[in-house]
């Protein structure tokens, strides 16, 4: 005991880039697509409270391909977080017990993406009844 | 000799990379490479076992029911944390690998690692029924259902290995986070619907170091040997912290009410 | 034994969470490909006056303060979460930037709202 020199390895800063982490990085960066996305709302938002001409020069950045590439990484974000969201979510909830069997966790992933998957498709027929 | 016997006789070489730390002469941990012959049905321990009784006496390591169940041979097998004993080395072939002490612990010599700092924070979670009501034992056991049973069964499978925290990168950042396991053993008494102490172990669920270090990575699920999903304890537990956080001013207090038994209201 | 102020980002972060996940896609399909390229809507979708229209109505306001400010406080605790894994600054500083540039953006958002009236 006398001879004991308890090594520490130094922790290694860049854990969050190499496998298995790097999947959890990805997850978390989704994020950016939803934050960025609501961002780029809010401009037009303030384009909206500011007037018209304010408002058209957002509905002209909408359209121009920067916008779109960008929108197309958004729902690439968008949709790699509705999958991995719906992945851990069974995680924070306590286990389900339906008459003697725990629900298994990914019934409760599959209900949570099929859940969005209407969802996705009733907004987009609420938008499509409500267009002028 | 039918085929089979014949290539599990047939022995094939491997060779394991261990890393070495012997605190009288290393200053710092080195690797140090085994030539060692294997058998298909070999385990990484057989391996190291091999190691100690033919090539190198000096290999010290933790091993004991060799079946999965004592948790003793934790360690980082090439690369990931995994069971010695339930590892085989055919996996590897051709090699070389590396067998390294269990990460973000610190190392007492080769591949036994300091174990103190578990084992208290085990201790710190009250991990003993204290039950709502005591019972006399002229009343009998304290009755539960299967159904009552399975709400919290998974977490009392934990054999204490320490694989999920060489597996958390927030506990490798954070020493002083209680862990997976210590909250795994903790959700196996808050819920279980014969104890009555919830809100006590509630109190280190609500602090930095309990729930709210988790960023919710979920490799110690993955590793776990014993599919006890210690990120299911955690991160429930951050649900129902979150409540309590915003609840408390209504008198309800943390953890007592359904939602910590897991309790799902018709 | 000390409370973690964290619950107070992660229930607006779960929200933010959950309401992009149902709707997020849609959203950045509508507004961000559909309207602007007259794609499956009709090319005024988006237009002042009903844009206007939406944002004056209470239920409208709502929505968009809902969706914004959830989408932000969402991102704001992911991003937060994540430069603090790779270190890059102090635990304070990092809640300082990330919460307050959400908390900023809230209050700006609302402002907007308020701007629009009714």
């Amino acid at each position: 005991m006398s001879r004991a020199r308890p090594y520490l390895r130094p922790a290694e800063p860049l854990w969050w880039a190499h496998p298995p982490y790097l999947a959890y990085t990805l997850r978390e960066a989704t994020g950016l697509a939803v934050a960025g996305y609501a961002v780029v709302l809010l401009a037009g938002l303030i384009g909206l409270a500011s007037g018209e001409s304010a408002y058209a020069a957002w509905l002209n950045f909408l359209k121009s391909p920067w916008s779109l590439a960008l929108h197309l990484l958004f729902l690439t974000g968008m949709i790699a977080h509705v999958w991995t969201w719906f992945q851990i979510m069974p995680k924070t909830m306590p286990r389900l017990v339906i008459g003697r069997r725990v629900l298994p966790q990914r019934w409760i992933t599959a209900a949570g993406l099929a859940v969005a998957m209407a969802s996705l498709i009733i907004v987009l027929l609420v938008a499509v009844w409500t267009q002028p | 000799m039918p085929p089979d016997a014949a290539t599990a006789i047939a022995a094939r070489e491997i060779v394991i990379e261990v890393l070495r730390y012997r605190p009288e002469t290393n200053r710092e941990p080195v690797r140090q490479a085994y030539r060692v012959p294997f058998t298909d049905d070999m385990s990484v321990l057989q391996g190291l076992q091999y190691i100690k009784d033919h090539l190198d006496g000096t290999l010290s390591f933790r091993w004991s029911c060799r079946m999965a169940i004592c948790g003793s041979c934790g360690m980082m097998i090439g690369g990931a944390p995994r069971l010695a004993c339930m590892t085989v080395v055919r996996e590897y072939y051709p090699g070389p690998f590396t067998v390294e002490p269990l990460a973000h612990f610190p190392i007492e010599r080769d591949l036994v690692v300091t174990v103190g700092g578990f084992v208290k924070k085990i201790e710190s979670i009250y991990p003993y029924l204290i039950p709502k009501t005591q019972r006399r034992l002229d009343e009998g056991e304290y009755l539960q259902t299967p159904l009552q049973l399975a709400r919290y069964e998974t977490f009392s499978d934990c054999i204490n290995c320490m694989l999920c925290y060489a597996a958390c990168p927030q506990f490798g950042e954070n020493p002083d986070f209680i862990g997976p396991g210590a909250m795994a053993l903790l959700q196996r008494y808050n819920g279980d619907s014969r104890d009555g102490a919830q809100t006590k172990r509630m109190e280190l669920v609500h602090t930095d170091n309990g729930a709210w270090s988790c960023t919710a990575v979920g490799y110690c699920s993955e590793v776990c040997p014993k599919q006890v999903d210690p990120a299911n304890a955690v991160n429930q537990n951050k649900t129902r912290s979150a409540l309590d956080y915003f609840l408390r001013f209504l008198g309800r207090p943390a953890g007592s009410g359904s939602a910590a038994s897991g309790e799902v209201e018709p | 034994m000390k409370r973690s102020v964290a619950p107070l980002f992660w229930l607006p972060f779960g929200a933010g969470g959950m309401l992009s996940a149902l709707i997020g896609p849609a959203l950045v399909l509508i507004t961000g490909l559909m309207a602007p390229t007259g794609t499956g809507l009709a090319p005024g979708f988006m237009s002042f006056a009903r844009a206007s229209a939406f944002a004056r109505h209470p239920l409208g306001k709502l929505i968009l303060f809902g969706v914004i400010a959830l989408f932000l406080w969402h991102g704001a605790e992911r991003i937060y979460l994540t430069l603090r894994d790779m270190r890059a600054a102090g635990k304070l500083a990092l809640m300082w930037v990330c919460y307050g540039t959400a908390g900023a953006l809230t209050f700006v958002t609302a402002a907007a709202l308020v701007i629009i009236g009714f």
